[in-house]
């Protein structure tokens, strides 16, 4: 006891020491938080609409106005009427895109989204005869084609409701409401992936170089000769680097809250607990690939392969699980943030219990245990 | 008393005997110097004899105890200090000395004891709050050797322990190592400097894993009874050698300096003015030639190259 305290004190003291580490460690984190975090958004607002009006009546205006009003689209153009989309655009119509063409602006990005309004909508509605406008979307980015289409369709179909006797009303009509997330913001989803994904990064590799560098300096054969063993060592070593990578991660947290606005609806003891298993099992991989490498070069790249892709693609961070291939799903389950984001989603955005995410909790200890002890026995068969 | 019995010790790295059937042992308060060339087998027999290397055949005990049986045991009981001083340089002389007093679990009224000990020893006063990485070559190789020692250990393993340090503390190190001897604290050192091997009460000198020679120095340089080394000073040291090699009464030669060993096959001293003549004439002036009592180097040249097998450049 006494001798993994020596271990983990003077590793703290060597952090300490290493000011530029030490910082590096407590706020580069936050900082790739705020550079993914305003990146990394799914949410489209602002987009850019074109609407070519060929019927100007109140009703034309109206469904304008109804898209505009929505938040979601900007109108920045208007495309003549009788300005008609040819079939087959020519050579020179491709090469020169008259602003004033549909191509044109679809063309130069400079919208994606065309309303178009054909005569005649507005004696059409009046006379309650069915009638239909067009959308134009640019399919460049088939994700975000896929939500303007949602947008325009669901403002249409509120529009079209509006003039509907009261009587025609279906009767069944749906009322959606998304739990948990109500307005569907993408960062609520994402900043917990966020937190895990950096966490993992920062944690894995803090501790990947911790045991190599001593292999380099030669202090690692100095210890080997002092009786103390591989399990001592192994979790001395995990002690310090376990507090900053804590500090760190609340400071990842803070700046979820009140830069992101993320809730926090359930237990911080549990959110504690399942951070700090997972942190555990973080620090134990880094210190299993720095047992095993011989530089820190190789162990710098093993931490950044091992933290980096699985936590980003594997643990359900931006891709469900549930829709990966079954190969791919059996992997998942060595990927610890999987069971963190689970838990770190039920709590802060759920508020949900223990009971919800208890296994995933009891899967965090156990990968933490299974690579201490791969690590402890590792250097144990290096020591003797 | 011997602290350090070694029988037969083997270690075989795959196809390469790296220590080859070494048996020898040390008494308490020795200073036991290993002499051998980079790769004859020092560090491995040191690993060895440490617990850190498990030896492929044949057994040594260190203060007692089998190092096979209880390697734990003999880390207990040993202090270490290699050619690399490890310590850690960015924490202070203190910070060093709590960290390896707490890896020996040393209790806190027994670290200040020993603290304030290696602190003296090894000259630190006023310099406990710098840094490791800022200390000189000497101090910080002093404060290594504190380091190693801070839990009494009645056996000191050395491992080249003066490597890239000046002469002045290399001496002021040797000094620390009489006090370790005096104090009745087995010390076995590895070194190829041969004028540090004559602080040694004991020499075993090892070449390609094999014990080569065993014994103090005056017992070493009886190697040579019954032949007799002649210092030949030459206008043309090259060519004398090249000459010297080709006759009959030369066994052997080496460069020396400026001058020539020639190792005669007998104990021949009378032979100087034959030798001497028979340079001259063949065009290489002597400028002198004198027999010279056997060095620990031509102890371990003779010990290391077998007859005929080149020369020393």
């Amino acid at each position: 006891m006494r001798k993994m305290l020596a271990v983990a004190r003077k590793e703290f003291r060597q952090i300490a020491r290493d000011t530029r580490t030490l910082m590096t460690l407590l706020f580069v984190p936050a900082f790739f938080l705020l550079l993914y975090g305003y990146a990394l958004n799914f949410d489209i607002r602002h987009v850019h609409l074109a609407v070519e009006d060929g019927d100007h009546s109140a009703e034309s205006r109206s469904l304008i106005s109804a898209f505009v009003n929505s938040g979601y689209f900007d109108l920045v153009a208007t495309v003549g009427a009788g300005g008609s989309l040819p079939a087959r655009p020519t050579v020179i119509e491709r090469l020169l895109p008259d602003t004033q063409t549909k191509v044109g602006l679809m063309d130069r990005n400079d919208v994606r989204a065309i309303l178009v309004i054909p005569p005649g909508l507005g004696r059409a509605v009046q006379t309650s005869k069915p009638t239909s406008v067009q959308v134009l979307l640019n399919g460049d980015n088939a994700n975000t084609a896929t939500t303007v289409m949602g947008y325009a369709l669901t403002i249409i179909r509120s529009e079209s409701a509006r003039y509907l006797p009261a009587a025609a009303v279906p009767l069944i009509s749906v009322e959606p409401r998304v739990w948990y997330n109500p307005e569907l913001r993408s960062t609520l989803f994402l900043v917990p992936g966020l937190i895990a994904y950096i966490a993992m990064i920062t944690a894995v590799i803090s501790t990947a170089l911790s045991i190599v560098r001593e292999k380099e300096r030669g202090t690692m054969e100095q210890v080997r000769m002092a009786p103390l063993d591989a399990g001592s060592f192994i979790v001395g070593k995990t002690i310090p680097y376990f507090l900053v990578s804590l500090a760190s991660a609340l400071v990842i947290i803070a700046a979820a809250m009140m830069l992101f606005g993320m809730p926090m609806r359930g237990s911080w003891v549990l959110l504690l607990v399942a951070l700090s298993l997972f942190l555990v099992g973080a620090l134990g991989l880094g210190l299993l690939i720095s047992s095993v490498a011989d530089t820190q070069q190789v162990a710098f790249q093993a931490a950044l392969l091992v933290s980096f892709l699985p936590t980003l693609m594997l643990s359900g961070f931006i891709f469900p699980i549930s829709s990966m291939p079954r190969f791919l799903q059996i992997v998942t389950y060595a990927v610890p943030a999987r069971y963190f984001l689970i838990a770190l989603r039920g709590v802060v955005l759920k508020g949900a219990g223990i009971e919800a995410f208890g296994i995933d909790l009891i899967a965090l200890a156990v990968f933490a245990v299974v690579v201490l002890a791969l690590a402890s026995a590792r250097l144990r068969r290096q020591w003797v | 008393m011997n602290s350090i019995t070694v029988t037969n010790l083997t270690k075989r790295f795959g196809d390469f005997l790296a220590v080859d059937e070494l048996t020898f042992s040390v008494r308490q308060g020795e200073i036991f110097g290993f002499l051998g060339s980079n790769g004859a087998g020092k560090s491995t027999t040191i690993r060895m004899l440490c617990g850190l290397l498990k030896p492929t055949s044949g057994a040594a005990t260190i203060g007692g105890i089998d190092v096979s049986r209880d390697p734990e045991g003999v880390k207990r009981r040993i202090g270490y200090m290699s050619q690399r001083f490890s310590l850690y340089e960015r924490l202070t002389v203190n910070q060093n000395i709590t960290f390896f007093g707490g890896l020996y679990g040393l209790d806190r009224v027994r670290l200040d004891a020993r603290r304030r000990f290696v602190i003296e020893m090894a000259g630190l006063h006023g310099r406990e709050q710098m840094r490791a990485a800022d200390l000189a070559g000497g101090w910080r190789q002093r404060l290594a050797l504190g380091c190693a020692i801070l839990h009494e250990p009645p056996i000191v393993f050395l491992d080249e322990p003066t490597g890239g340090v000046d002469p002045l503390s290399r001496r002021e190190f040797w000094r620390l190592i009489d006090q370790l001897s005096a104090s009745g604290t087995t010390v076995l050192v590895t070194t190829h400097y041969l004028d540090e091997a004559e602080h040694c009460h004991r020499l075993a000198i090892i070449h390609a894993g094999r014990l080569a020679a065993l014994g103090n120095t005056d017992e070493l340089k009886q190697v040579f009874a019954g032949r007799a080394i002649i210092e030949v000073q030459a206008a043309n040291p090259v060519e004398a050698m090249r000459l010297l090699d080709g006759m009959p009464e030369v066994e052997k030669t080496s460069v020396f300096g400026t001058a020539v060993h020639a190792v005669l096959r007998a104990n021949q001293a009378e032979a100087i003015p034959t030798l001497k003549g028979r340079l001259e004439s063949a065009g290489v002036p002597v400028i002198a030639m004198a027999p010279v009592r056997p060095s620990l180097e031509d102890v371990f040249l003779d010990v290391v190259e077998p007859a005929g097998a080149g020369t020393g450049h």
